[in-house]
């Protein structure tokens, strides 16, 4: 199954937003959140990005959830050797529900990606 | 230029680090975060520890070390970026013992293309490109043509409007202030001279 990190400024965001998504998406598939600095503060870390990543891989690849800034090129820069783990360009939390669902499915990587990158598509009031 | 040549590169980037933790700051806080002097100062605090732990074999080996430290350590966008850029140039430098004027400056262009990637960033959008960008040619001609290229694009960044970042919430709010991260590359390709 494909696994789902979500990366954020904010370690209690990144931790809530997981709760929020398996609330509504279930648990089928795994997700991990990675935020805040490794003492705690607002920002990004490399190694709370890779142990959560670590956490969620069972072999079928890896999607990452970013929110801004340093979220990003942290992601970025972690993908560098990585050929089975991918970023989705999505809104944070509808990207991570959608992608949440469609790994629960089963679904593979690509299709888990595009999942999450068409919740940018989808209106709010319309 | 010799592994010891770049250690003391690397040494004076530290102590000026040091030296400017807080106007970086209060560059910072001004259209960022506030937190770009003592983000760079515990990067390059455990790149130092990092150097001294491991004494580097090679110019690769320095560059490469300090940029993994900072991606590490940094906590903030300048970490991924300043390491990006040292490990750019170390792979690029690749096992040469003594490193020529020419392949650094090939390095550093290397280094400037990652880092517009990385950050998908052009010149003229307010972020440390700007000091960076105009030194690479000039690094064809010495280290002080480089250096004054550097300066002279930081400070020019006090006119744009930040396109990148955090400052790019501000739209034209972000005009009239020095950009921190210009003026961070800036200080450190300046290092250059001194050593």
């Amino acid at each position: 199954m494909v696994g789902l990190v979500l990366i954020s400024h904010s370690a209690r965001l990144a931790e809530e937003a997981v709760a929020l998504a398996v609330g509504i998406a279930g648990d089928d598939a795994p997700i991990h959140p990675a935020g805040g600095t490794d003492d705690g503060g607002l920002g990004t870390s490399i190694a709370k990005l890779e142990t959560a990543v670590a956490a969620v891989d069972q072999g079928d690849g890896v999607v990452i959830l970013m929110d801004l800034g340093s979220a990003v090129l942290t992601a970025r820069t972690f993908i560098e050797d990585r050929t089975d783990v991918v970023l989705a360009d999505a809104p944070f939390i509808e990207g991570a529900i959608s992608a949440l669902v469609t790994a629960g499915t089963g679904a593979d990587l690509a299709a888990v990606v595009a999942a999450a990158e068409e919740a940018r598509t989808i209106g709010k009031l319309c | 230029m010799d592994t010891e040549f770049f250690l003391r590169w690397i040494a004076a980037v530290t102590d000026r680090v040091r030296a400017e933790r807080d106007h970086l700051t209060d560059l910072d806080r001004a259209i960022g975060d506030a937190d770009h002097g003592s983000n760079l100062d515990r990067g390059f605090t455990a790149v130092e520890e990092a150097l001294a732990a491991t004494p580097p074999a090679t110019p690769a080996d320095v560059l490469v070390t300090t940029g993994t430290t900072l991606i590490r350590k940094v906590g903030g966008a300048s970490g991924p970026l300043y390491g990006t850029m040292f490990r750019t140039l170390g792979r690029s430098i690749g096992d040469a013992p003594d490193v020529t004027a020419d392949a650094l400056a090939d390095a550093f262009s290397d280094a400037l293309a990652a880092i517009a990637k990385l950050g998908s960033a052009a010149e003229g959008d307010k972020t440390m490109i700007d000091a960076l960008a105009p030194a690479v040619p000039a690094m064809r001609t010495s280290f002080d043509a480089a250096a004054q290229a550097a300066l002279d694009g930081a400070e020019a960044t006090t006119n744009l409007r930040a396109r990148k970042g955090r400052a790019s919430y501000l739209g034209e709010r972000s005009v009239g202030h020095q950009d921190p991260g210009a003026t961070s590359m800036a200080l450190m390709i300046d290092a250059l001279r001194a050593v």
